[in-house]
């Protein structure tokens, strides 16, 4: 069972697999990242790719929105990954 | 068999210079029609350019890692086949009406194929650090460290990095600067004058793309009279057909609005020839085909609009898969030289940066632009009452030259019929994977 902080890192793990430049950047739980990061619905998409490498779970469309926030992000991951 | 000069490509209005990145073909090589032959480093980046001939390779006439005008011959070659005299190649690149044959399929990896879902990174992504084939390259020849380079602003190593960096530690030991530039680079020969001392400073890429992008869109200010237009479309429909689409889909499947919009704009620039083509030497060249520019911004500012070639042949699924192809390749690197030049008109969507809506700039020599905003709920009256719907604004600008309002008003009411109304169809990544067609129409 992953702890919290390592749920975080791999979810900025798969952000900065999309955004290079986005490692070391303090991301906080509640920033947008398509604000700070400049991501686009194309850039989001591929953040789920990653999500989805690192977790195994598929984020369905519906709930893309939950990764505009890295807090979103992780509270979905832990609700419906099986044992991230 | 006639000899053909290949010279150094424009691959954009604003080109003045290109550097020679890597030649992927030697004296002596056969190759074939729409073959990349050679990498060009341009203010907007690496682009990989393709010959329009089958030939043979006589002679390379400039090295790699030098930089000539545009025009300026860089390759001899023995077209096979062929019935015309000396041409060039890129002229025969240039001009949207001659026929294109699409390029070898890309690598997997970059075209989407349906099962892993790594598939949405191109390959470059996962590398660390980010480097250009250019300056990877340059790093090997130069025996530098790639993890010790600097990146620039946009997080991208480039080959001025590496050399940047080959020189500091050059310096460090002791060594010379000349010493550091004798490492051979490569065998070819070189015919052409290697780049004066002084004439070509090293560039800030940053800086390097926003005199592109001043050069280009003051051209287009100055040259073309634009005309603007511009609608409120109801999507409610189209985003309730995406929704349920996308809920049917692995995620590697999934659509975005932007595909949708690329694929409406696509069927509809088919039908208006006077939206759809160029306009060059004081004269209109309508476009059978639909090569949709795709503006995309760069990572750290700029923005880059190559073609999706062929786009009014492509329903919704296969419009995804080229764009996110080609964005892929527009942060990576491997776009290629027809993607540059052929576009016939171009798609500018804001709204993922919120904005409600565009009046966007010509891209030259093309005629006409579509720009999109967000998509916002609204309540609007239909049918005597008020509804809410999602609403988006498109725009169109148009080349005075070439049409007139009445003219460019039939084409955005074709657009707004176009994007209000749920596609047919879209295939999935497995049936849009299917080779491209042999030869675009002319």
């Amino acid at each position: 069972m992953m702890t919290d902080p390592e749920i975080r890192a791999h979810i900025l793990d798969a952000i900065a697999t999309v955004v290079p430049s986005s490692r070391g950047v303090p991301l906080t739980d509640d920033v947008d990242l398509r604000e700070e990061l400049e991501l686009d619905s194309m850039d989001i998409l591929r953040v789920l790719v990653g999500v989805k490498e690192r977790f195994g779970v598929e984020v369905p469309d519906a709930d893309t929105s939950k990764f505009f926030r890295v807090g979103s992000a992780l509270a979905w991951i832990k609700t419906h990954a099986s044992s991230p | 068999m006639p000899e053909l000069t290949f010279i150094m490509p424009s691959l954009g209005a604003d080109m003045e210079r290109g550097r020679v990145g890597a030649w992927r073909v030697k004296a002596g090589d056969r190759i074939r029609r729409g073959q990349v032959i050679v990498d060009v480093d341009t203010d907007k980046g690496l682009i990989d350019v393709e010959c329009f001939h089958d030939a043979v390779v006589q002679e390379i006439l400039v090295a790699e890692g030098h930089e000539v005008p545009v025009g300026a011959p860089i390759a001899r070659l023995q077209v096979e086949g062929a019935t015309a005299a000396t041409t060039t190649a890129t002229k025969a690149a240039a001009t949207p009406t001659a026929p294109f044959i699409p390029p070898p399929t890309p690598t997997p990896v970059r075209a989407l194929s349906p099962l892993p879902t790594s598939a949405l990174m191109s390959a470059d992504d996962t590398a660390r650090p980010l480097a250009s084939p250019l300056a990877k390259r340059r790093a090997r020849e130069l025996g530098v460290d790639l993890a010790h380079v600097r990146p620039g602003p946009e997080g991208r190593i480039t080959a001025e990095d590496v050399e940047a960096a080959a020189a500091w530690a050059a310096r460090a030991t002791a060594q010379t600067a000349a010493q550091t530039a004798a490492v051979p680079t490569t065998a070819v020969t070189v015919t052409a004058p290697p780049t004066p001392a002084g004439e070509a400073p090293p560039k800030d890429p940053k800086e390097a793309m926003r005199r592109a992008i001043a050069a280009s869109m003051s051209r287009s200010k100055r040259d073309i009279p634009h005309y603007y237009l511009w609608q409120d479309v109801d999507v409610t429909d189209t985003l309730a057909w995406l929704k349920a689409e996308n809920a049917r889909r692995s995620l590697s499947e999934r659509l975005l609005f932007a595909a949708v919009l690329a694929h409406a704009v696509a069927q509809t620039a088919s039908a208006f020839p006077e939206c759809n083509g160029t306009h060059e030497g004081g004269a209109h060249r309508p476009s059978d085909v639909v090569h949709l520019g795709f503006a995309t911004s760069q990572r750290g500012g700029g923005l880059i609009a190559p073609a999706i070639l062929n786009a009014d042949g492509k329903d919704v699924g296969a419009m995804m898969m080229a764009i996110n192809d080609l964005v892929a390749r527009v942060r990576s690197g491997g776009l290629r030289g027809s993607e540059m030049t052929l576009g016939t008109i171009t798609l500018s969507s804001l709204g993922d940066t919120g904005v409600d809506g565009t009046l966007p700039v010509i891209q030259p020599p093309q005629v006409a632009i579509v720009g999109v905003g967000r998509v916002v709920d609204r309540a609007i009256v239909r049918a005597g009452a008020i509804v809410v719907r999602s609403m988006v604004t498109v725009s169109v600008a148009a080349d005075h030259r070439v049409s007139d309002g009445a003219r460019g008003a039939r084409f955005l009411i074709a657009l707004d019929k176009a994007l209000s109304t749920p596609p047919a169809s879209a295939s999935s990544s497995l049936a849009a994977d299917a080779p491209p067609p042999a030869e675009a129409r002319p």
